[in-house]
C-alpha cells in the first residue's frame, strides 16, 4: 500500500474527545450489562433479590449437566444457520430483481422494507395466526393439498414456523444493505462485461456478487448475531420452545428463566455462555471468512 | 394587570381550588392485575363501586399483562421501590411469594391493625389452607380462585345421540363418549387446557395421591415430586391412547385450548371455571359444567380438585395510610353480597362458606346447573393429600410439564419416561429453590 490513508491528528487530545460519546455509549450499553451478567452468573437469588449468595461456578455446572440445555445448542445452530442462509439468499434474489425493476422501483422496494417495522413478538403472532393448525390460512391450504399442518405436536413443523417468521422479520434489513451494495456497482463494469458477451447470470456470479461480498460478509455477521439474540420474542410467541423443547433455542431460555421464572443466577450464567459464543463466532468469521472478502 | 390587583385575585383562586378538593386529599392505591375480556370488565367494576362507596381512598387498577408479565413488572418495581399496594399473583407464584421474605406484608395482620376483624375460618377451607404460611397466618387474600372443570358442548352431545344431561363421570366414559362423537363426525372429541394443572396435579388430588411429598409442598421447602406413580403413569397411558384414535387432540399451553370449545371444534374440554364467564358470553351452543373425571378402581376418589387462579398480594414498605386503605378494600370484597355477585359473573369460586350459601339461597344454582360444580369440588373437606398444591420455581415446573407431556402426545417418548423426566427435572428445580431461599 503506497498510499497513506490514515488521517493524522495533531493534537493528542482532539482524538479521544470526538470518540468520547461512542465511547460512553459503549461503556454503558454494552460493558455495563455484560458485566451485571457476568456478576449475577456467579450469584444466586431470589426473585425479589432479598437475598442472594455467592455459588461460584454453580450456575454453569448445572447448566452443563443439563441434557435439555445442551440439546439446545443444536437446535440454536440449525435455527441461526437456517435463519442466516435463508434470509441473506432471499433478500440478496429479491434486491437483484428490485434493482432490475424500471418502473415503480419505489414501490416494491417500500413493501418490501415494511417488515422491518414489526416487533418480534407481532411477527411472531402474525405467522401463528397464518399457520394455526384448525384456523390458520396456510394451514388450510396445506390441509387442502393433503398435508397435515401441526406445529403443536411435529418440532419440524414448529421449527419451520419460527424460521419463516424469523428469516420474514430480517429480509428487509438485508434487502436495504444487498440493494444499496448492488447500486454502489459502477455501471460501467457491468456493461463492459455484457460487451463481453457476458450473460445476466454469468455477470451477477463474476462481477456483482463479488463486488457484494463487504455487504454480504457484513450481513452475515449481523444475521448470525440477529439469529442468536433477537429472535426470543418470536419463539415465545409462536411455539415457547415447544413442542418439547424442539424450538427452545439459547437465547429463549435466557428469557424464560430470566423474565417468566425469576430465575437471575441461571439466566445471566446463559447469557453469558451465548455472549461467549457469539465473540467466538465472530471472531472466527473475521478471521477466515472475511479472507475471501474484497473491499 | 397591575400586582396590587393580581395577588387577591391569585389568592381568590387557590382558595377556590382547595375548596373543590375534599376535606382531606384521597389517598390513592395501585392495583396491578392480569385480567382480560370479561374478567377485566370485572375487576373495573368492583373498583368503581369501593371507590364510590367511601371518600377516603381511591383503588386505582391497571392491567399489567398476564400473571407471570406482571409478576415480573412487579419485581423490577420492587427493586427499584416502586412496587405497586396491591399486586394480583397466580397460585403458581405462590411459593415464590411466600419465600421471598421482607417483601410482603401479611393480610391477616394487616386487617387486624386496621381494625377490622378478619376470620380465616369463614373461608373456604382449600382456599384458605392454601394462602397461609406453615406458621397458621393468612399472607395473601384470595380474590379470584378456581378449579378444574369439566364443559361439554351440549349441542354435539346430541347431535352424536348422547344424553346432554348426563355428562361422562369417569374417564372410561369420556373415552367412550370421545368415539362416539368422533363417530358422529366431531374432528375433536376432548381436550384439556392448562395440562399440567388438570391431568397431573388436578387429577393427583381428585384421586387423593400425592403429586410431591411434603403435602404436595404445604409442608416445606424440601417437598420432591413424584408424580411417576402407576395411577399417573395409567392416566397419561389412557390419554395417549385417546390421542393415538383421535379422540384427544392436543391444542396447546396455557388457555390457548380453551379457543376450541369456545368455537365448537372441540366438543368436550377440562379447564379452569374462571373460564365460565368468557363460554357463557361467547359460545353459540348449550353447554354445562360437569365435575373433572375420575377413576372409579381408585379408593378415595373423588376427593377435591385444586385450587387455580391467583390471591392478592400486599407488599411491604408503604405507609400506614395506604394500608388502611388497602384493608377496607379487602373488607369491601369480603362482603358476601359482593363475592357472590362476583362468582355469579365470572365462574370464580366465591371463597367464603357466607357467599356460598347466598348464591344457593338465591336460586342461581337452581336456574343454572352445573354452577355450583367447582364449589362442590373444593368444599369437601380436604386429606393432607389434597390440600393444595404449593410448589416452588413453579412457573418452571409448569413449563416441564407441557415439555414432557407433549413429546407423550407425539409419540416421542413413554407415559413413564416422560413422568420420570418430570421428577428428575422437578426435582432439580426444587433443590435450586430450596437452596436460593434457605439464606
Amino acid at each position: 500500500m503506497a498510499v497513506e490513508k490514515r488521517v493524522r491528528f495533531r493534537s493528542w487530545w482532539l482524538p479521544w474527545v470526538l470518540v468520547a460519546p461512542q465511547m460512553a455509549v459503549v461503556l454503558v450499553f454494552f460493558f455495563w450489562p455484560a458485566g451485571q451478567a457476568l456478576y449475577q452468573s456467579v450469584m444466586l437469588e431470589d426473585a425479589f433479590g432479598t437475598s442472594s449468595q455467592f455459588v461460584g461456578a454453580e450456575n454453569f455446572e448445572r447448566l452443563f449437566a443439563d441434557d435439555a440445555y445442551l440439546a439446545s445448542f443444536k437446535t440454536t445452530a440449525l435455527f441461526s444457520v437456517l435463519v442466516a442462509g435463508i434470509g441473506l439468499t432471499v433478500s440478496l434474489l429479491l434486491a437483484v430483481m428490485a434493482d432490475r425493476v424500471i418502473q415503480g422501483g419505489v414501490v416494491y422496494k417500500t413493501f418490501l422494507i415494511l417488515p422491518y417495522a414489526v416487533a418480534p413478538a407481532v411477527a411472531g403472532v402474525l405467522w401463528l395466526f397464518l399457520f394455526a393448525p384448525s384456523v390458520g390460512v396456510v394451514s388450510f391450504a396445506l390441509r387442502k393439498l393433503g398435508f397435515e399442518w401441526n406445529h403443536l405436536l411435529n418440532g419440524n413443523h414448529a421449527m419451520t414456523l419460527i424460521v419463516v417468521a424469523a428469516v420474514w422479520k430480517q429480509i428487509s434489513y438485508n434487502f436495504l444493505f444487498f440493494l444499496a451494495g448492488l447500486q454502489s456497482i459502477p455501471k460501467s463494469l457491468i456493461e463492459a462485461a455484457a460487451i463481453d458477451g457476458a450473460g445476466p447470470w454469468r455477470r451477477f456470479w463474476t462481477v456483482q456478487f463479488p463486488l457484494l461480498s463487504p455487504t454480504t460478509f457484513f450481513l452475515l455477521v449481523i444475521n448470525i448475531i440477529y439469529a442468536f439474540f433477537e429472535t426470543f420474542a418470536i419463539v415465545d410467541a409462536a411455539t415457547q420452545g415447544g413442542p418439547g423443547k424442539d424450538t427452545a433455542i439459547l437465547v429463549y431460555k435466557v428469557y424464560f428463566d430470566g423474565f417468566k421464572a425469576l430465575d437471575l443466577g441461571s439466566s445471566a450464567a446463559q447469557s453469558v455462555v451465548l455472549m461467549a459464543i457469539v465473540i467466538g463466532l465472530t471472531v472466527v468469521q473475521f478471521r477466515y471468512v472475511e479472507k475471501k472478502v474484497n473491499y | 394587570m397591575k400586582l396590587r390587583t393580581f395577588a387577591p385575585a391569585l389568592a381568590t383562586a387557590a382558595l377556590a381550588t382547595l375548596a373543590a378538593l375534599p376535606a382531606h386529599a384521597q389517598t390513592e392505591i395501585q392495583f396491578w392485575h392480569s385480567m382480560t375480556a370479561v374478567n377485566n370488565e370485572w375487576v373495573n367494576d368492583l373498583t368503581k363501586e369501593f371507590n364510590a362507596s367511601q371518600k377516603d381512598f381511591r383503588i386505582v387498577p391497571t392491567f399489567k399483562g398476564s400473571y407471570d408479565e406482571s409478576m415480573t413488572q412487579a419485581v423490577a418495581a420492587f427493586r427499584s421501590g416502586n412496587a405497586p399496594h396491591i399486586l394480583q399473583v397466580f397460585e403458581v407464584g405462590t411459593a415464590t411469594m411466600m419465600a421471598s421474605k421482607g417483601v410482603v406484608m401479611p393480610v391477616g395482620q394487616m386487617m387486624k391493625d386496621a381494625g377490622y376483624k378478619f376470620d380465616p375460618a369463614a373461608y373456604v377451607p382449600a382456599v384458605a389452607g392454601y394462602y397461609t404460611a406453615p406458621n397458621g397466618q393468612m399472607l395473601s387474600f384470595p380474590f379470584n380462585s378456581s378449579t378444574t372443570v369439566f364443559y361439554i358442548n351440549r349441542d354435539a352431545f346430541k347431535a352424536a345421540g348422547l344424553d346432554p344431561d348426563k355428562p361422562p363421570t369417569t374417564w372410561p366414559e369420556v373415552a367412550l363418549a370421545a368415539a362416539k362423537l368422533k363417530a358422529s363426525g366431531h374432528k375433536c372429541p376432548f381436550t384439556t387446557a392448562w395440562q399440567g394443572w388438570t391431568q397431573l396435579e388436578s387429577f393427583s388430588t381428585w384421586h387423593n395421591v400425592e403429586l410431591a411429598t411434603k403435602r404436595n409442598g404445604l409442608g416445606g421447602m424440601d417437598a420432591r415430586m413424584v408424580v411417576n406413580s402407576p395411577l399417573h403413569e395409567r392416566h397419561i397411558e389412557n390419554l395417549a391412547n385417546m390421542a393415538k384414535q383421535g379422540l384427544f387432540i392436543y391444542k396447546g399451553r396455557g388457555n390457548v385450548p380453551e379457543a376450541s370449545f369456545v368455537s365448537g371444534e372441540c366438543a368436550m374440554i377440562t379447564t379452569s371455571s374462571g373460564f365460565y364467564g368468557n363460554v357463557k358470553r361467547n359460545a353459540k351452543f348449550g353447554f354445562a359444567l360437569a365435575t373433572l373425571p375420575y377413576y372409579p378402581d381408585v379408593p378415595g376418589a373423588p376427593q377435591n380438585t385444586v385450587i387455580g387462579g391467583a390471591s392478592l398480594w400486599v407488599i411491604s414498605g408503604k405507609k400506614p395510610e395506604e394500608y388502611k386503605g388497602v384493608a377496607a378494600f379487602f373488607n369491601f370484597l369480603s362482603n358476601p353480597e359482593v363475592q357472590s355477585a362476583s362468582h355469579k359473573r365470572t365462574g370464580y369460586l366465591p371463597i367464603t362458606m357466607a357467599a356460598f350459601q347466598l348464591t344457593e339461597k338465591s336460586g342461581f344454582y337452581k336456574e343454572n346447573p352445573g354452577t355450583d360444580t367447582a364449589v362442590n369440588q373444593m368444599i369437601r373437606k380436604t386429606t393432607d393429600k389434597s390440600r393444595g398444591i404449593r410448589l416452588g420455581n413453579y412457573v418452571q415446573i409448569r413449563a416441564v410439564e407441557d415439555e414432557e407431556l407433549e413429546q407423550v402426545w407425539n409419540g416421542k417418548k413413554t407415559p413413564k419416561e416422560a413422568l420420570d423426566s418430570i421428577v428428575k427435572r422437578g426435582n432439580e428445580l426444587l433443590e435450586r429453590f430450596e437452596k436460593a431461599n434457605k439464606g
